[in-house]
């Protein structure tokens, strides 16, 4: 039997996961500032929209989580525009040729990196900031930064290459224990990846044992990381109902300026 | 020969614990070290020659000439040019093609093209005793960026895991002769080879003309720093490449880098 129409909403929702009314927050504009010298000619206080980041490993569940922050904010009325790795015009195809043949040297490959990544920013992040957007960015600068200081890239060096980057409104790393990432994985895909499992690092020629070795390795340089940039450390390994109802609630307290 | 820190900064030891870097308290990244060092400073068998200058300033004529020469006397020679590594010419192009480049992702795509070649090319063949030529170094890239807008030191950090030429001549030809050479050659004038993304001038030449201008005066204003072998430009061909020859010889020890003969 179809529902009676009533003048009433919904009834009372148990979870806070939804707001309760059809009024939409309007974001409160908040200072924002590049980690270091920034875009030429670029004034971060244009930027009227909000930067949320999702890192952490494949299977970690970010996938998962980005799909229904995005629903959940168009329902509440933001516009919201996603970002990813790899994913520029100017050379993520390249960049992809480059991860195939397992051709190109470490600095090389920092440097394509950071290309992709600056290249998104410029076409999409900051426009999309500019016009008011939410942007939901499926990892960012810590993830690349990872993996190189894993491979023993100069941190320093690093630091002011990502100087270009905006600090994000917020961050949240969704950690998983390494044997926990493995299942996951196994479940999904049912091999393991060459680079996920940092077969290129020759931390051991088994690729179970390396990736257990590589992904402690990436958790490890993670926390350290966080220690400086300060983003918000989510246990994944929790419901993913329970997850995103807490990156809800952080990302509420970001749309009023908290 | 000693072969002490041939490990340039960048690639060090992996897993080793590094010391916790903060942001500095106005949010800039901490500086990296401005001391650089030579090839020859840092233990390398092989040498570096780099020439740098305008377009039109003829440092490629010379370089070829400088080849030649070694190559003659059965030396063992390399040469490299700016902006040719493969991997990375596609997307250059398709960059430059499309308009697509902003300063910051020019300047990378560049420090991207270098490092493919000064990583799989440059640092193995001064490892293995080679005089490396180059037609452009990280000082194009240094004048050229921060014209187009980059801070000086976040370009510079950028390159900072390359080491320095140990012999760099800059080819100084006064601007309008440089701008006459390029301009009576080649009439249609490429978008970023005329700085038309810095909207100097709606007129390709006249944009050309201030660009090249703003490079020349970075050019010179990084010449005492990094110990540029001034050129004058205007002279004849015959000339330069005579003070040239002169120049590695005094300063590099030629004999040393005879292809060894079979004995």
């Amino acid at each position: 039997m179809p529902p009676a129409r009533s003048s009433r909403r919904k009834p009372a929702t148990p979870a806070r996961s939804r707001p309760t009314s059809d009024a939409v927050i309007v974001p409160r504009v908040t200072p924002k500032r590049f980690y270091g010298h920034g875009i030429p000619r670029v004034d971060a206080e244009d930027l009227t929209g909000k930067l949320i980041v999702v890192e952490g490993a494949d299977g970690s569940g970010r996938s998962t989580q980005i799909a229904r922050l995005v629903q959940w904010l168009e329902a509440t009325g933001h516009h919201t525009i996603q970002v990813g790795l790899k994913r520029s015009t100017l050379v993520s195809e390249e960049l992809e040729q480059a991860q195939h043949g397992n051709i190109l040297s470490r600095s090389t490959l920092s440097l394509f990196y950071a290309t992709d990544f600056a290249d998104q920013l410029e076409n999409t992040i900051l426009p999309a900031l500019r016009a008011g957007s939410m942007v939901i960015a499926d990892r960012y600068i810590y993830t690349l930064m990872a993996r190189d200081l894993v491979r023993g890239v100069d941190e320093t060096w690093l630091r002011n290459l990502y100087g270009i980057a905006l600090a994000p409104d917020a961050v949240f790393y969704l950690e998983v224990r390494p044997e926990q990432l493995v299942q996951r994985v196994f479940a999904k895909n049912q091999s393991l990846d060459y680079w996920e499992s940092g077969m290129d690092l020759g931390l051991s020629r088994d690729m179970f044992d390396s990736f257990l070795r590589y992904q402690s390795l990436m958790l490890e340089t993670f926390r350290r990381l966080q220690r400086s940039y300060g983003f918000d450390i989510v246990n994944g390994e929790g419901s993913p109902d329970d997850i995103n109802a807490e990156l809800q609630r952080r990302i509420e307290d970001v749309l009023r300026g908290r | 020969m000693s072969t002490r820190n041939i490990e340039r900064p960048v690639v060090g030891n992996p897993g080793a614990s590094k010391p916790e870097i903060g942001l500095s308290p106005d949010g800039r990244s901490p500086s990296l070290p401005t001391v650089k060092l030579t090839f020859a400073e840092q233990g390398y068998p092989g040498r570096l020659i780099a020439v740098e200058g305008l377009d039109g300033s003829g440092k490629s004529t010379q370089i070829y000439l400088l080849k030649r020469w070694l190559e003659l006397q059965g030396l063992k020679v390399f040469f490299s040019e700016w902006n040719s590594s493969a991997l990375v010419k596609s997307a250059t192009s398709k960059g430059k093609k499309q308009n697509l480049l902003t300063p910051t992702t020019f300047s990378l795509i560049h420090a991207t093209d270098f490092a493919d070649r000064y990583e799989r090319q440059l640092v193995p063949l001064l490892k293995a005793g080679y005089i490396v030529l180059c037609d452009r170094f990280i000082f194009t890239a240094f004048a050229r960026d921060v014209v187009r807008g980059c801070p000086q030191e976040w370009v510079r950090g950028v390159y900072s895991f390359a080491s320095l030429p140990d012999l760099t001549f800059f080819f100084k030809a006064s601007l309008e002769v440089s701008l006459a050479r390029i301009l009576d050659n080649r009439p249609s004038l490429k978008h970023h080879e005329a700085g038309m993304d810095l909207n100097l001038s709606p007129d390709p030449y006249e944009s050309f003309r201030i660009f090249q201008g703003r490079i020349f005066e970075q050019y010179l204003a990084m010449s005492t720093e990094f110990r540029f072998l001034i050129m004058d430009a205007n002279q004849r061909i015959e000339e330069q490449q005579g003070i040239i020859r002169r120049l590695v010889s005094t300063h590099i020890d030629l004999d040393q880098y005879r292809v060894a003969k079979p004995s």
